[in-house]
């Protein structure tokens, strides 16, 4: 195998989403048209990476929290908070640049408060999310008063439902955000003091690694991502519904970073595996909808297909197919 | 002793003289988890003001340990009635016996007990499966003969407005073959839900052979309305849209012609509720024990704008 580290690293995630695209296609044969209709791409797979951005872009912040050996479960209510604000400033009157800047800080205020709970009073980053997890709602609801606002500005329903050249703004916004972090990441020494914090933080600090900066910064990070999973959210309906933006997307944004193969234990991360891992959720959840069967069996269907996935990856099952190949290989004729 | 009877007696009747006013009234209220309820509330303070009677209202925030003793505060205090709209269906025998004992009448808002009949006064709902049948049914009337593929998003699958809305939807467009609902899936309830699955029924039918929509509620309808522009059709026009609570925002979408028409869950439940206390106040009348609230059908031509600026404020 000369296969380069990065690629084979994604390798068994890109198999998965084109078997996966594959068995669809089978199930409703329109799958993958794509067309062009009021300007704009129009097909299911646009469907699929449009719909997954919230997921993808905060699976961007939950890969870096999880390669701390960290985890951030209140993302989803950070989205809520965030799109709440951007809606509240917008309706009364801020200007677009203002309003989009008030909700990328409320999001990494909210990020910065884990990161000080996780690193700086040492609390289990479980319990420490799960604070502003479930608080969050009652925050959000306190900015919305309880009711959905709805807003008009085209500016900020363009981040939703915009386009640039045909493809939607929200596709744009999370390939940017990754292409952005990844640079960052891996041009400088960023993402190899993050994946030492997550090996083994003592041994990171004793080596020189500012560990608590590095674990606030994730936190941040992530809290920036889920600010703009929940400008992107409540852009698309042109409302802040502080009950339902962003609910149970956390678990999303984990079982993506999951299924690309990243350890919850910390360490080793690729952002690139993790935002496959939100397009497989996607395309699974897209698929359903399209299959057209009755919706008691949606999640049914989802958990058989995750499970299945993660079966075949597991570290277990994953050498045992590989020396089975092998064997297959060797056997002399 | 007999001056005492006279009095006694003369007392009741000046009592049953007066006109039904001045009465105390606790409002045990779940809490305020909707649009939906926050209005109901408003528009039960409205109406205990309109009518002279002092509301005592407690906030429950969805726990029925704070509702039962909501409840029972209003007993130690008193008051003349009950209004409670429970949070849960079981576990209310108890503190029911007691306002039953104190000899104050409880009437039952929007949703029901699993308890005996006689613990309560009555109470008043909507009928979900209604609701549902007059959707259907104004969709039949509105497309007469003509072939009609009709979507529909589904509430959250498993709870009794989508179970009810989608069978009494059956049942209004039944025996008309023309009518057929091609996808059914489930939108949550939600606005982001609603887009979302709306933008995979255009693409799995192809837009054009979608006549209408049906959602088992409004937010689900604005969410899928926007899903249809994006595809370059026109909502209103193009696809039919009927959907069920008549929440404020679905008539701002009625005055521009992207939706057709819905069927209003009323949060006037108080109205009803105060006409038969009074009742009984006055003379003792028992009334039914369930008291059906009006499924109103909205259309483009009830001036939805005027209607959008009455119910924008009641807290929705």
């Amino acid at each position: 195998m000369t296969l380069p580290a990065g690629l084979a690293r994604i390798l068994p995630m890109l198999a998965t989403l084109v078997l996966l695209v594959a068995a669809i296609t089978v199930v409703s044969p329109g799958f993958l048209e794509i067309s062009v209709a009021n300007g704009r791409l129009y097909g299911s797979p646009i469907d699929v990476l449009n719909r997954g951005a919230p997921v993808a872009l905060l699976a961007i912040g939950m890969t870096l929290v999880i390669a701390t050996g960290g985890i951030d479960l209140s993302v989803g209510a950070v989205m809520a908070i965030c799109g709440a604000v951007a809606a509240k400033m917008v309706t009364l009157g801020y200007p677009l640049p203002v309003t989009l800047l008030a909700a990328l800080a409320t999001g990494a205020a909210c990020g910065l408060w884990n990161g000080l709970l996780v690193s700086v009073l040492r609390i289990q980053p479980i319990i420490a999310t799960l604070i502003l997890m479930v608080a969050g709602r009652g925050i959000a609801q306190l900015v919305t008063e309880g009711a959905i606002l709805t807003f008009s500005d085209p500016g900020l329903a363009f981040l939703g439902s915009g386009a640039v050249l045909g493809v939607p703004f929200p596709v744009l916004l999370w390939t940017a955000a990754a292409v952005g972090t990844i640079l960052v990441l891996r041009r400088t020494a960023l993402g190899f003091l993050i994946e030492a914090v997550g090996v083994n933080a003592r041994a990171a600090y004793r080596a020189g690694v500012n560990t608590r900066v590095t674990i606030i910064a994730v936190y941040v990070v992530s809290g920036l991502c889920a600010a703009l999973a929940g400008l992107v959210v409540t852009a698309d309906i042109r409302g802040a519904d502080a009950n339902n933006a962003g609910l149970w997307l956390e678990l999303d944004a984990i079982l993506a970073v999951v299924i690309g193969g990243n350890s919850l234990l910390g360490g080793r991360f690729s952002v690139v595996a993790s935002l496959i891992g939100a397009m497989i959720t996607q395309t699974v959840n897209t698929g359903i909808l399209l299959a057209g069967f009755p919706p008691e069996y949606n999640l049914l269907i989802k958990a058989w297909i995750v499970l299945v996935i993660l079966v075949v990856q597991s570290p277990r099952l994953r050498p045992l197919l590989a020396r089975r190949r092998a064997m297959r290989r060797g056997t002399p004729t | 002793m007999k001056n005492l009877t006279a009095y006694a007696l003369f007392a009741t009747t000046a009592l049953a003289a007066l006109p039904a006013a001045a009465e105390t009234v606790g409002f045990a209220q779940i809490g305020s988890e909707s649009g939906w309820r926050a209005a109901e509330t408003t528009v039960t303070r409205q109406e205990a003001e309109k009518r002279g009677h002092d509301l005592k209202f407690a906030d429950a925030q969805q726990k029925q340990e704070n509702q039962i003793k909501a409840v029972k505060t209003f007993i130690a205090q008193g008051v003349d009635a009950i209004l409670l709209a429970p949070v849960v269906a079981t576990g209310w025998d108890q503190v029911l016996q007691e306002a039953k004992e104190a000899e104050i009448p409880v009437v039952l808002l929007d949703r029901q007990v699993d308890s005996s009949e006689d613990l309560y006064l009555t109470a008043v709902g909507s009928d979900l499966e209604h609701e549902g049948r007059v959707a259907g049914e104004w969709l039949v009337q509105q497309v007469g003969d003509k072939t009609c593929n009709v979507v529909e998003l589904q509430g959250t699958t498993g709870s009794s407005p989508a179970i009810k809305r989608k069978a009494g939807f059956e049942a209004g467009i039944a025996g008309h073959d023309n009518i057929k609902i091609t996808r059914s899936q489930t939108g949550d309830f939600t606005r982001t839900k609603g887009k979302e699955v709306m933008e995979s029924f255009l693409k799995a039918e192809g837009g054009t052979e979608i006549c209408a929509l049906y959602a088992h509620n409004d937010d689900m309808a604005v969410g899928a309305i926007q899903a249809i522009k994006e595809a370059g059709k026109k909502p209103g026009t193009d696809i039919l849209v009927v959907s069920i609570d008549a929440v404020p925002d679905i008539f701002q979408a009625m005055a521009a012609g992207e939706a057709n028409a819905t069927v209003e869950l009323t949060p006037n439940m108080a109205g009803p509720a105060f006409d038969a206390l009074e009742a009984y106040w006055k003379n003792g009348t028992v009334p039914p024990k369930f008291i059906q609230t009006e499924s109103k059908l909205y259309t483009q031509a009830d001036d939805p704008q005027a209607i959008y600026e009455s119910k924008k404020n009641l807290g929705y």
